[in-house]
C-alpha cells in the first residue's frame, strides 16, 4: 500500500549498552533523558463524546465506525498498522514467515503478553479467537473473511470440531494454512475479528462479553454505565512500551454534537467523536485558533452512485457513460464544505492501485446529451434515485437530480431511512442509488475489498451489496487470479493487475464515482499527538493509544 | 372498588397483549432485514443466513410470536440483536433516568401551567389573560430541539449556572425538565383556565363569595379542587407518554432515557429492543391512566366506582 505519512512519533526504545564504558555512559544518559521525556508525556485523562450509544465491545461482533477503534484499544491482533497509516506490520506476532507456495503462514508470538485478567496469551488463544468468529453461534459479521483457511467451511458446517488449517505448534507458534493463496490474508488477520480473546472470560460473561471485554490491549475496561459512559484505564502490563500515553479515557454517549461542541470549548470534552457540527463547520475550519484543533485526513472511502445495469435503459453502456459525464462533482464537494475530493475512479488515492494519471469521464453535459441521443434517448428518460434521507445526502441527491435534468434525465427522488435504502439496493429495485451514509469504506487497505463485496459477480445476488447488479465474468476471473499472487515478489504485479481491473470496470461504468470523503476530527487544546492519529485510516476515527495530554 | 380494580387490571393485560401483537407485526413489516443489518456489508450470504437462523428469524411469523410471548410471560424480553445483551438489562439501566425526567417534567409543567391558567382565569378577558395565553401558545408551538439548545446555550454555556447536559445530580435535571415544562405547560395552562372559568360560574362559588369568604380561600378550597380534574387526566397521560421517553429532549441534553434507546434501536432494526421499549411504554401508559382514574374519587367524592 502507499505509505502516506511517516510513522507517528513512537517513544524511543531503550538501547543495548555497549561494551565500552564511555558508550555505556552515553547510552545511559540518553536513556535517562528519553525516559524523563516520555514520563512527562504520560498520564492524564481525556473525554471523547458520542451521540450514539456504544453497541458492543466484543471484537467478534463490533463492526461500526464508532466502536472499531475502541475495540482496537482493548484488544490486539497478530497484525496491526503503523499509527496514522495503512502500513501493515506484525503486532502480537513477533515475526512471521510465508511459505513459497503462499499457502502457509507461520507466526511466532511475542512472549509475556498478558490479558487484562493476568493470564499470559498463548497460541491456543489465537486459535480459539478465530474459531469463535467462524462459529455460527457467535453471529459474527466477520465470518466470511476467514473462509480461505483450510477446513473453515467444515468447521462451520459442524463436520469438524476444529479448523484443520489452524495448527498450534507450541505455546508461541501458530500456523495457518489456506486452501488457496490469499493475498489479503495478512490484512484479514489485522481486522478486529481476528483480535485475541481469552476463552475463560468469554464463557464467564455468558453471552455478554460485549459489555465485559477482556483483551491484551493498551486500555482495559474500568467502568461501563449503560447509556451514559464507558471508562477505560491504562493497562500497565501492555507489551508496547510507553503506550498508551493516557491513564484514563472516558467515552460519553448520548451527547448531541452541538452540545458536544459547547462542551469542547469549556474543556469538558477533549475529542468530538461525531466531528464538528455541520452548522459550525466552515466557521471552525477558517478560524485561526479553532482551526489548529482540527485534523483532516484521507480515508479508504468512495461515495458513488450505483447504476443498475440490469434495468433499462441502463443496460446500454453508453447511457451509463453519459450519466458519468453529467455530474458536476465540484459542486457536490462544495455541498459537503470541501470535506472531500472529487473522484474520477473507484479506488481512493490511499491505495497503491489508484491510477494517478487516469482522467476518467470529464464533466461535459453536451457530450453526455450527444451520447444519450446516440443510444436512442435524444429526449432523455425518467428514472428514480434512492438516497439516505439524513443531511447532507438529501441535498447531494438533489444536486444529482439537477445535474441529470440538464441532460434530459428526469429523476424522481426516493430519500428514505438507511435500512430501507439498503434493502431496496439489495433487492435490485433501485435504478440509481446514492451511496452517501453507506458509502464504501474499505475494511482493510487492499483493493480486493473494493471489488468482492460490491462489484463482483459473486455479490450480484438478492440482498448483496452489489447494488449495480454488475457482473463481468472476465474481470471476475482476473480478480480471483490476482488474489492468488500472495508472495512478496508478486506484490508489484498484483498492484498493477488490480489497477487494470478497476480501470476496466470504469469502462463498463456501473458506477458514477463522485467523491472521496476526508476524515475530519476536532480535539481540545488539552490533548495532542501527531495529526495523523486523530484521523487514523485504520484505527477509525482516532488512535486512542497514541493520544496524549498537552503540556 | 376492588371489583373495579380487578376489571381495570384485566383490561390492562388485554391492552398490553394487543400492543405486543401490533408492534410485532409492524416490526416485521419494516422493509429492512435485521439479519443483514447485523451481518454488515462485507458478509457472505452464508453468514447472513446463518445469523438469520441463529436468531430464529427463518421460522414462520406466528411461531416466532408464540416463542416471544412465551418468553415474555417469564419476564424475558430477549436479547438485543446489535448488542447481544439482555433487553431487560438495557431497559432497567434507563428506567431511573426516564422516571426522573418524567416526574421532573410533569412538575415543571404544573409549576408553569397551573399558575398561568389560574391567573388567566381570574383575570379573564384582560391583557394579562391574553399575554398568558400567548405565552402558552408559544411554549406549545416552539420546537423542543430549538428550545432545548437555547436553554443550554443561555443557562449552561453563557451563564454557567447549570451543567452542559448529561445526567447525575439534581442540577442536571433542571434544564431538561424546564424544556419539557415549557412545551407541555401551555396545555396545562389552557385546560386549567377553561376548567376554572367553568367552575367560577357555578352557584356554589357565588354563594361562597356572598357569604364573605376570603377570595383566595374561595379559589383554593372550592374552585381549584374541582377545576383540577382535567389536569389530573393530563398528568396521567403524561406519565405514560413520558415514560416512553422524550426522544428530542433526551437527545439534546444527553439524557440516558428510554427514548434514545428506542430511537437507536429503530435505526439498527434491533427488533427485541424496539419491542421491549414499546411494551414498557404501553405498560406505563396503562398504569398512568389507571392512577389518574384512581385519584378522581379522592378529589371529587361525587365520583364513585362500582
Amino acid at each position: 500500500m502507499k505509505r502516506t505519512h511517516t510513522p507517528g512519533s513512537l517513544p524511543p526504545r531503550p538501547r543495548q549498552h555497549g561494551v565500552l564504558r564511555r558508550l555505556g555512559l552515553a547510552f545511559g544518559a540518553l536513556l535517562l533523558s528519553a525516559s524523563l521525556v516520555h514520563a512527562q508525556e504520560q498520564g492524564g485523562s481525556a473525554v471523547v463524546s458520542f451521540q450514539d450509544d456504544i453497541s458492543t465491545l466484543d471484537p467478534a461482533i463490533g463492526y461500526d465506525w464508532q466502536n472499531w477503534s475502541i475495540i482496537k484499544s482493548i484488544f490486539d491482533g497478530l497484525m496491526d498498522y503503523v499509527p496514522g497509516t495503512t502500513e501493515l506490520v506484525p503486532h502480537l506476532a513477533e515475526s512471521y514467515e510465508v511459505s513459497d507456495d503462499g499457502l502457509t503462514y507461520t507466526f511466532v508470538l511475542r512472549q509475556g503478553v498478558l490479558f487484562h485478567n493476568g493470564r499470559e496469551m498463548v497460541a491456543d488463544d489465537v486459535r480459539y479467537s478465530i474459531e469463535r468468529v467462524l462459529n455460527p453461534e457467535t453471529q459474527s459479521p466477520g465470518q466470511g473473511f476467514y473462509l480461505s483457511i483450510a477446513g473453515a467451511q467444515e468447521f462451520i458446517d459442524g463436520a469438524a470440531d476444529s479448523v484443520a488449517g489452524i495448527e498450534v505448534v507450541d505455546d508461541y507458534t501458530i500456523r495457518f494454512t489456506t486452501s488457496e493463496p490469499d493475498a489479503s490474508f495478512l490484512h484479514k488477520l489485522g481486522l478486529n475479528f481476528a483480535h485475541v480473546v481469552p476463552q475463560e472470560a468469554v464463557e464467564a460473561a455468558a453471552g455478554d462479553f460485549g459489555h465485559q471485554p477482556v483483551g491484551t490491549g493498551g486500555f482495559k475496561l474500568k467502568e461501563w454505565v449503560l447509556g451514559q459512559r464507558v471508562v477505560l484505564e491504562r493497562n500497565p502490563d501492555y507489551f508496547e512500551e510507553g503506550l498508551p500515553y493516557l491513564d484514563e479515557i472516558t467515552f460519553q454517549v448520548g451527547v448531541d454534537p452541538n452540545v458536544a461542541f459547547l462542551r469542547l470549548q469549556r474543556g469538558e470534552v477533549d475529542i468530538l467523536g461525531d466531528g464538528i457540527p455541520a452548522a459550525r463547520y466552515t466557521e471552525v475550519i477558517n478560524d485561526p485558533v479553532l482551526g489548529e484543533q482540527v485534523a483532516m485526513g484521507e480515508q479508504m472511502q468512495t461515495g458513488y452512485v450505483t447504476i443498475n445495469v440490469a434495468m433499462e435503459p441502463f443496460t446500454d453502456v453508453r447511457v451509463r457513460r453519459a450519466l458519468n459525464m453529467a455530474i458536476n462533482k465540484d459542486r457536490i464537494v462544495r455541498i459537503v464544505n470541501n470535506r472531500a475530493v472529487p473522484a474520477n475512479q473507484i479506488l481512493p488515492p490511499l491505495f497503491e492501485s489508484h491510477a494517478d494519471d487516469y482522467e476518467g469521464y470529464p464533466y461535459d453535459p453536451e457530450a453526455a446529451r450527444a451520447l444519450l441521443a446516440e443510444a436512442g434517448y435524444p429526449d432523455g428518460f425518467d428514472t428514480e434515485l434512492y438516497a439516505y434521507n439524513v443531511a447532507p445526502n438529501d441535498r447531494i441527491a438533489q444536486a444529482i437530480q439537477a445535474d441529470l435534468a440538464e441532460i434530459g434525465v428526469n429523476v424522481e427522488l426516493r430519500t428514505q431511512a438507511q435500512s430501507t435504502v439498503i434493502e431496496a439496493g439489495g433487492a435490485g429495485q433501485a435504478p440509481l442509488l446514492w451511496s452517501g451514509g453507506m458509502a464504501w469504506i474499505a475494511d482493510y487497505p487492499d483493493p480486493n475489498n473494493f471489488y468482492w463485496p460490491i462489484l463482483a459477480c459473486a455479490s450480484n445476488i438478492p440482498g448483496g451489496w452489489n447494488w449495480a447488479r454488475y457482473c463481468n465474468e472476465d474481470l471476475e476471473a482476473r480478480a480471483a487470479r490476482a488474489d492468488t499472487l500472495a508472495r512478496s515478489d508478486q506484490a508489484d504485479e498484483r498492484v498493477a493487475e488490480w489497477r487494470e481491473i478497476f480501470l476496466a470496470i470504469m469502462e463498463d461504468a456501473p458506477w458514477i464515482p463522485v467523491f472521496h470523503e476526508l476524515q475530519v476530527s476536532m480535539h481540545s487544546t488539552n490533548v495532542t499527538g501527531p495529526k495523523e492519529i486523530f484521523v487514523d485510516p485504520m484505527h477509525i476515527p482516532v488512535h486512542y493509544e497514541m493520544v496524549r495530554r498537552a503540556q | 372498588m376492588i371489583g373495579y380494580l380487578a376489571q381495570r387490571l384485566l383490561q390492562a393485560a388485554g391492552v398490553l397483549l394487543g400492543v405486543s401483537i401490533v408492534t410485532f407485526l409492524l416490526a416485521f413489516l419494516l422493509p429492512a432485514d435485521p439479519a443483514r443489518m447485523i451481518a454488515g456489508r462485507s458478509a457472505t450470504v452464508q453468514t447472513v443466513e446463518s445469523i438469520r437462523q441463529q436468531l430464529g428469524l427463518d421460522r414462520p411469523l406466528p411461531v416466532q410470536y408464540v416463542n416471544y410471548l412465551g418468553k415474555l410471560l417469564r419476564g424475558d424480553l430477549g436479547r438485543s440483536y446489535a448488542q447481544k445483551a439482555e433487553v431487560t438489562k438495557l431497559i432497567r439501566s434507563r428506567l431511573a433516568p426516564t422516571l426522573q425526567l418524567a416526574l421532573a417534567g410533569i412538575l415543571f409543567e404544573l409549576l408553569i401551567g397551573l399558575p398561568a391558567g389560574i391567573v388567566a382565569a381570574l383575570r379573564r378577558g384582560t391583557a394579562v389573560d391574553q399575554a398568558v395565553m400567548a405565552f402558552a401558545f408559544v411554549g406549545v408551538s416552539a420546537p423542543q430541539f430549538v428550545v432545548g439548545l437555547l436553554l443550554i446555550y443561555v443557562f449552561a454555556y453563557l451563564l454557567p449556572l447549570f451543567p452542559l447536559g448529561g445526567y447525575g445530580t439534581p442540577l442536571h435535571v433542571v434544564l431538561p425538565a424546564v424544556a419539557v415544562g415549557l412545551a407541555g405547560g401551555g396545555w396545562y395552562a389552557r385546560v386549567t383556565r377553561s376548567a376554572m372559568i367553568d367552575v367560577l360560574r357555578q352557584d356554589y362559588v357565588r354563594t361562597a363569595r356572598a357569604k364573605g369568604v376570603f377570595p383566595a380561600k374561595v379559589v383554593f378550597k372550592h374552585v381549584l379542587k374541582n377545576a383540577v380534574l382535567p389536569v389530573v387526566a393530563l398528568v396521567g397521560l403524561d406519565i405514560g407518554v413520558f415514560m416512553g421517553g422524550i426522544v428530542i429532549v433526551e437527545s439534546v441534553f444527553g439524557w440516558p432515557g428510554i427514548g434514545q434507546m428506542i430511537w437507536q434501536a429503530i435505526q439498527l432494526v434491533d427488533i427485541p429492543v424496539i419491542m421491549g421499549g414499546v411494551l414498557v411504554t404501553a405498560l406505563f401508559v396503562v398504569v398512568g391512566n389507571l392512577l389518574a382514574d384512581l385519584v378522581y374519587p379522592v378529589l371529587d367524592p361525587r365520583i364513585r366506582y362500582s
